[in-house]
């Protein structure tokens, strides 16, 4: 599938978002929050800020945006409009969340409203998994591990945030930081799982069942139905080179829960403004390897449409390059 | 509306024979005429006379090869024309946030209602045949309508209301009629030819059948040769033979 | 839940105009849906003979050619150098004073000096006429290219052929054999045929090295080597002919297997048939042991022995010698199964399988018929195996020969115009061949006087030739001389080399109208385009002194024009599809057709036939001007369609003659002719009665209706020849007979080629080239979406296709190290292209191909310079020369079938290595760009054609 920057923006940056709120959430119910006014400001702006660019971002690829709204309508049956229900409904629920925590903390509305904050931000983000995972046409997300992934992506990316906030109002919170050094491990391991079922996992549709034509041999494709690429192509026939991806996987071990994992572990031992330091860079380094984890996400999976288009994959040749 | 109309009575589609389709694209250009000036007008194109021409089409025809054990004789080059199945339970109908994308109860037709359409592409996303066609210029999703402008125009003649696709086949390759009605002609084709659908596996009950190439015939049960002595025949003594052949004039 | 309310019943057109489409040769019957004045939608017309309602995808594209951004606008006068593409607009009167002065200044002084070749345009019953005029006989239309091999060798034969002029009976046959027919002449009757025979369970085999299109859904792929076909049908002949499997009574009753040649070596008239005082020919009638006249019905001939004459020469029936010829060991199918590439027990199935079908497979319609000696068959009986030919036959030096193979087969099959076989479409069959001679003898290219007859024609013996007294060519082409004796469609691939090289003699000016032979209707491209801008180098001029082209399009032969006079699209004309050129006939009953325009030009462009008409006008043509000089049509092209008559009561149109239309085939002029095609969808058709549909060449219903139409002379039966005697004059010729003979350098090259029975021989260039250097054999055709499509800038066309690859078998290319899309090079004797590889399995291991014409020149058609075509098209043509290898002793003959002067360009052998890798880009060679600049309209970024049409929608400025 073609890794729109628009759609791997909004993916992280709400995932991390909602993940964000969702830790907030926890750590207040947990009672792990600094009594600062500040803090909440700062974790309202940012998780609310990385949602709502997250969720501006989604709709960049609109054709048409003044009707947005629109998407509200199909909660019955289609993810999509679900995430917007849900989306449009943890909105106010985190601003009553937040201002609960500003203005009254540690009553039951504010714990009430971090539990429903919580929830909403699973929800929204399980809405989000399950618009990939609900189509059986990319083998690659119908897959049971898309669903906990963008969870254990988000919390991890949202309690890397987290740590990184708490550091600014007071010394490293073991706490947080060991649910932090879980999440990342939880998260690590889903995506290990999903390549491994992704990589062993065989196609659902061949070049002989796509075309019915399979009775009579192996079908290869011949000629395109147009010699320029069609917008099916462009869209849904990107295709990166095996070479390539394997790179870009070790890059998100890395970068995405390696570096983090350890920079947050340090934290632990350490004191003084390094802890600070090294939250910062595990939250710069998740961030950047969820871009890469996502643009992966994307660029690794293939619509079962390109069979017709490219026959079967074993066939493919030329695979070398990056093909845009 | 992107909720699935109960199962109705009728199942309006295409049933398409690639024993005979010589993939000449009149279905695609036809169609491609018909509809860049109907219900869902224009099919832009882009780039149209540059260096990378692209455009809405609602039916594009494939080719492929078929190869066996049999060799360079066994195998055969199949055309494949490819539109949208109208399927009884489509994905790209209920995957659409807006309610843009429907399925008609009365005939099966699955549409786009261009005006709730906001482009979000995620209906191409769910549909394995590539049967969604999006137009970059209008912002909207389009696709095949089966010429729901044609198949009950009353403006036209009534042999004509056949989708554009069908009237125009110059072989006869492309048949339009209820799949639902056994005793229609495109199911009674799909019956006795054991016609099938594009990735059952996938369930999503394509409404549109395929037809399989026939088998050869066999003539004479299956004649291979003349005569067995032929190799050490003398013409001489053929000619012996002949010369009394007479026959009037 | 509720749904959008849909209109389901919207208007779709303000008026329906019917016309005949001209997306390519098929000439479709077409309904034009119009609205608010534009084009809304283009349909089949239901009722039309030709298609029955089916449109092809050419057609259904006419809409983006009436719109297309490469239409010439106005008449263009030359300003830079030729091929610079720079050019002004000029009025149309400056177009035709300058067009009369020059062509007016040649008429008076040397006729012959203007060369008039037309393109695929359909309108040689007026082009071939205004030739004949303007007393040139330097006229033809690109039939040598194409289609000549099978006209001539089936009218030779049969006395009707492929091409267009016959179909198989789709309602009846039972086996199809098809050589080398892609898209093809009647692009959509074949395909609605295919359909039929396939859904009625027939046998369909393709003969072909390319498993694509009609192959593609062939029951049986014949995937032969090219060029070798002649020897896969006379295997199949031996294998009938061995077992038997002959129909000896019908080769009796309709040709002239029985009829007795002379056998005296070395006389004048060895191997013409022996004929009594009266001229008829005879035969050995068994039954009274007796000398009889072949023609009598009451004999009962023998078709082998060896019969004395009363000269006490020997004689043999022609059946006979064919017999012998074919039943040798070199044709048995182990003998030729390597080198046609096909095993020998296929070829043997084959054959039982046609004998199985013929014999015992008869099919019989209870339709009384009378024959020509009058008496009643109760029934139709036919033998169900028929045949179909084209270009993969005719493209070859060796295809004149081989197409009469495959009407030889037919013949011993007895399935010629038979239920169940191939047949004829009227105004065929006709003697054999038709009695029209080529006029332009020494002595009738006169100046100011018209040519006494047609260009074109049939020779039957050497006399006929257009040769001065040394034998040398009279035409420009140097058809009709001994280089090409029955050419009977010119050589058009010959005129630019010639006219440069001022051989057979210079000439004054090339008038070329839909030719595109700077570009994708020339052999050597590449030279060609050096030939047309070619300088004398003492005077500067350039060797082919002027130019005049028409086009409708900026194609890319435009840019080598002085003067371009802008034609209009097809939408926008009359035209005329006359029995007198190439009619729209099928085998039930003769047809023809009109167009009419159905859009007005929005540009300051003429229909090219109205431009020849005033011309000719201008010029005082005889046929064009009354006696006191006004011009004869002033109302151009309509008015000549209606009022020209060719011979008394015989005009351009057949249908509603005679004072009121009540006429039809001959009467007299009628007033409101045209507005009766148009109220009848602008053809006519003329259905044969039961009876006279089958054994045409032989019913005496079919041949007395045939006369009285004018198709042939008199209600005589047409006597098929499995023997020609025509052929076997020229060898005599040759070994030193008649009056006019060989040049000495010639006479073996006539006594090889001309064979009275057909004869397989390596295509000529082949036999000149090392194998081993050029392992591969290399053809093209054209994708159906564009088969003899006149262009293909087309925007929806080119979306299809807009480049294309070098097809290589899959296996083959392994064995070589070449992979899907690897860039090659491919060579022949005459030069070298550059592309990219596409593997398939379904073509001959021998054999490369691709897409024909796809390549376009830079900035031609109005396309961006970096439009696919330009950069990923290439054209095979570079590697195709128009002459024969240099360096051999042939090399000063054309590429051509030395019988008929077909092009040969089939013939080609390439061979095939992998480019470097730094060369992996862009197709090559490439040419200087030649963009239209002001000329054109500017093409847009976006197309939203039909925009307008839609309720509420505006369309985009």
């Amino acid at each position: 599938m073609h890794p729109a920057y628009s759609v791997i923006y909004f993916t992280v940056a709400s995932g991390a978002g909602y993940g964000l709120l969702f830790a907030l959430a926890v750590a207040a119910v947990a009672g792990l929050t600094p009594d600062s006014r500040l803090f909440w400001l700062i974790a309202a702006l940012l998780s609310l800020g990385m949602i709502t660019t997250g969720l501006l971002s989604s709709t960049l690829h609109l054709g048409h945006k003044e009707r947005a709204w629109r998407a509200l309508s199909q909660w019955r049956t289609s993810w999509l409009s679900r995430e917007g229900v849900l989306a449009v409904a943890a909105y106010p629920v985190a601003l009553v969340f937040f201002a609960a925590e500003l203005l009254v903390p540690g009553t039951a509305l504010s714990g009430a409203f971090a539990v429903l904050a919580a929830v909403l931000a699973g929800a929204t983000v399980s809405a989000t998994a399950m618009i990939y995972a609900s189509l059986k046409t990319i083998p690659h997300w119908h897959n049971t591990w898309v669903l906990p992934g963008y969870l254990a992506n988000g919390v991890a990316t949202g309690f890397v945030w987290l740590v990184l906030l708490l550091m600014l109002f007071g010394p490293a919170n073991t706490a947080a930081a060991t649910v932090t050094l879980a999440a990342l491990a939880v998260a690590a391991w889903i995506k290990r799982a999903y390549w491994s079922a992704v990589d062993s996992s065989e196609t659902p549709v061949t070049a002989e069942t796509a075309t019915g034509l399979g009775q009579f041999g192996s079908v290869r494709t011949l000629d395109p139905p147009h010699t320029q690429k069609n917008y099916l192509q462009h869209e849904m026939g990107y295709r990166v080179a095996r070479k390539h991806a394997v790179k870009l996987r070790r890059v998100v071990w890395l970068l995405a829960y390696g570096l983090p994992f350890v920079a947050l572990a340090c934290t632990l031992a350490l004191a003084g403004v390094l802890p600070g330091v090294l939250a910062l860079i595990a939250t710069v380094s998740a961030m950047t390897g969820m871009l890469v984890e996502r643009w992966l996400f994307f660029a690794e999976a293939r619509h079962v449409v390109m069979v017709y288009y490219e026959g079967n994959p074993a066939m493919q040749t030329g695979s070398e390059s990056v093909r845009d | 509306m992107t909720s699935l109309p109960q199962a109705g009575g009728v199942r309006l589609g295409l049933v398409i024979d690639l024993d005979i389709c010589v993939g000449c694209h009149a279905c695609a250009v036809n169609c491609k005429e018909w509809n860049a000036g109907g219900h869902a007008a224009p099919l832009t194109d882009s780039d149209p006379y540059g260096a990378d021409p692209a455009g809405v089409w609602f039916n594009r025809i494939h080719g492929y090869e078929v190869t066996n054990e049999m060799g360079d004789y066994g195998g055969r080059t199949v055309h494949f024309p490819k539109s949208c199945m109208h399927c009884a339970s489509p994905d790209c109908v209920t995957v659409c946030p807006t309610g843009a994308s429907f399925k008609r109860a009365e005939d099966g037709i699955v549409l786009v209602d261009e005006a709730k359409c906001i482009g979000c592409k995620l209906c191409s996303w769910a549909c394995p045949y590539g049967a969604r066609e999006f137009d970059a210029h209008e912002g909207v999703m389009k696709k095949c309508t089966l010429c729901i402008d044609r198949i009950y125009n009353e403006n036209l003649e009534e042999a004509d209301r056949v989708p554009a696709c069908v009237t125009t086949c110059p072989v006869g390759a492309r048949h339009f009629g209820d799949l639902a009605d056994p005793k229609s002609e495109v199911a009674q084709l799909v019956a006795d030819r054991d016609g099938y659908d594009l990735m059952p596996e996938l369930g999503y009950q394509p409404t549109n059948k395929y037809l399989p190439p026939r088998p050869q015939p066999q003539i004479g049960g299956g004649v291979d040769r003349l005569s067995n002595d032929q190799d050490t025949v003398d013409p001489d003594s053929k000619f012996l033979q002949w010369v009394d052949k007479l026959f009037s004039r | 839940m509720i749904e959008p309310d849909i209109d389901t019943s919207p208007h779709i057109a303000d008026e329906i105009k019917y016309t005949t489409c001209y997306m390519c040769a098929c000439r479709c019957g077409i309904k034009v849906h119009l609205r608010d004045g534009d084009v809304r939608y283009i349909e089949g017309n239901r009722d039309h003979p030709v298609n029955q309602g089916v449109l092809c995808g050419k057609g259904s594209a006419g809409i983006m050619k009436q719109y297309s951004p490469a239409k010439l606008k106005a008449p263009l006068l030359r300003t830079g150098p030729r091929g610079s593409g720079q050019f002004k607009e000029i009025s149309w009167d400056e177009a035709m004073d300058i067009a009369t002065e020059r062509l007016a200044n040649i008429r008076a002084t040397d006729p012959k000096k203007l060369a008039f070749f037309t393109g695929r345009d359909q309108s040689q019953a007026l082009t071939g006429w205004w030739a004949s005029q303007f007393g040139t006989p330097n006229y033809a239309a690109h039939g040598g290219f194409c289609s000549v091999n099978m006209a001539a060798a089936g009218l030779y034969s049969i006395g009707g052929s492929f091409w267009e002029f016959g179909e198989p009976d789709w309602d009846h046959t039972k086996y199809l054999m098809m050589f080398g027919v892609a898209e093809d002449h009647d692009s959509n009757p074949i395909k609605i045929g295919l359909g039929k025979i396939k859904s009625r369970g027939a046998k369909f085999v393709s003969v072909n090295p390319v498993r694509t299109g009609y192959s593609a859904i062939a029951d049986e792929w014949l995937g032969i080597r090219p060029g070798t076909d002649g020897l896969f049908l006379f295997s199949l002949i031996r294998e009938l002919l061995i077992s038997d499997n002959v129909d000896f009574p019908w080769l009796v009753k309709y040709t002239n297997a029985p009829w007795l040649v002379i056998q005296d070596e070395g006389a004048a008239d060895h191997g013409l048939f022996a004929r009594d005082d009266d001229g008829n020919p005879l035969c050995w009638d068994g039954e009274g042991k007796r000398l009889a006249n072949a023609l009598d019905t009451d004999v009962k001939p023998a078709v082998v022995g060896v019969y004395t004459l009363p000269d006490g020469r020997d004689a043999v029936p022609a059946f006979e010698l064919m017999a012998r010829r074919y039943m040798v060991p070199a044709y048995a199918p182990e003998a030729v199964a390597d080198r046609i590439g096909l095993p020998a027990d296929t070829i043997r199935r084959i054959a039982a399988e046609m004998a199985h079908t013929a014999f015992q497979e008869e099919v019989v319609l209870d339709v009384p018929w009378v024959d020509f000696a009058g008496r009643l068959h109760e029934q139709m009986v036919g033998r169900p195996v028929s045949f179909h030919a084209m270009r993969g036959i005719s493209a070859h030096s060796n295809g004149f020969h081989t197409c009469r193979a495959i009407h030889l087969l037919q013949m011993l099959l007895g399935a010629i115009d038979c239920p169940g076989g191939f047949r004829y479409k009227p105004p065929f069959p006709r003697p054999v061949p038709p009695p029209q001679k080529p006029a332009g003898k020494t002595g009738q290219v006169q100046a100011g006087t018209p040519l006494q007859g047609p260009p074109l024609g049939f020779p039957t013996g050497p006399e006929d030739l257009l040769i001065d007294d040394d034998g040398k060519p009279l035409r420009l082409d140097k058809a009709y001389s001994w280089e090409a004796p029955l050419s009977a469609h010119g050589l058009m691939h010959m005129i630019i080399t010639n006219a440069w090289k001022g051989d057979p003699y210079p000439i004054d000016t090339l008038l070329l109208f839909m030719a595109n032979m700077g570009w994708n209707s020339s052999m050597n491209t590449a030279g060609m385009i050096d030939m047309l801008t070619d300088t004398d180098p003492d005077t500067g001029d350039y060797k082919i002194p002027y130019i005049i082209y028409s086009d409708a399009f900026w194609s890319e032969t435009v840019a080598y024009a002085d003067l371009v006079l802008p034609d209009t699209t097809y939408l926008e004309r009359h035209d005329c599809i006359s029995l007198l050129d190439r009619p729209i006939c099928d085998a039930d009953g003769p047809a023809d057709a009109i167009r009419q325009p159905v859009v007005s030009p929005d540009r300051d462009v003429r229909p090219f036939q109205d431009v020849l008409i005033d011309l000719g006008a201008r010029l005082g043509l005889p046929g064009l001007v009354d006696e006191d000089g006004s011009p004869r049509y002033p109302g151009g092209f309509p008015d000549y369609m209606v009022h020209h008559e060719r011979a008394p009561g015989v005009g351009m149109l057949a249908g509603w003659r005679g004072e009121n239309g009540a006429r039809h085939g001959s009467g007299a002029p009628n007033e409101n002719q045209l507005a009766m095609y148009k109220a009848n969808g602008c053809f006519w058709k003329d259905e044969l009665a039961k009876g006279q549909r089958y054994f045409k060449f032989a019913n005496k219903d079919y041949l007395e209706y045939a006369a009285r139409m004018g198709f042939i002379g008199k209600a005589q039966p047409v006597v098929m020849q499995i023997y020609s005697e025509i052929l076997q004059t020229f060898r005599l010729a040759a070994d030193g007979h008649g009056p006019v003979q060989p040049p000495d350098a010639e006479r073996d090259r006539i006594a090889c080629y001309f064979d009275p029975l057909p004869v397989w021989y390596e295509p000529v260039e082949q036999s000149l080239i090392d194998d081993g250097d050029y392992p591969f054999f290399a053809v093209t055709q054209r994708p159906m979406i564009m088969y003899h499509a006149w262009d293909s800038q087309n925007a929806w066309q080119r979306q299809i296709i807009s480049r294309n690859r070098l097809y290589m078998n899959r296996g083959r290319a392994r064995t070589m190290g070449i992979g899907e899309d690897d860039w090659v090079w491919v060579s022949s004797h005459k030069g070298r292209v550059r592309c990219q590889v596409q593997l398939m399995d379904g073509v001959n291991p021998d054999t490369v191909w691709t897409w024909n014409a796809i390549g376009k020149r830079q900035g031609a058609w109005n396309l961006d310079v970096d439009a696919p075509e330009a950069k990923q098209g290439f054209l095979l043509n570079h590697l195709i020369s128009e002459l024969l290898p240099e360096g051999t002793d042939k090399s000063r003959y054309s590429n051509s079938d030395p019988v008929t002067g077909q092009a040969a360009w089939y013939d080609l052998r390439v061979k095939i290595e992998k480019a470097r890798p730094d060369e992996a880009r862009e197709i090559a060679p490439q040419f200087e760009p030649v963009t239209p600049g002001d000329l054109l309209d500017k093409t847009p970024a976006t197309l939203r054609y039909g925009a307008s049409f839609r309720a509420g929608k505006k369309a985009a400025p």
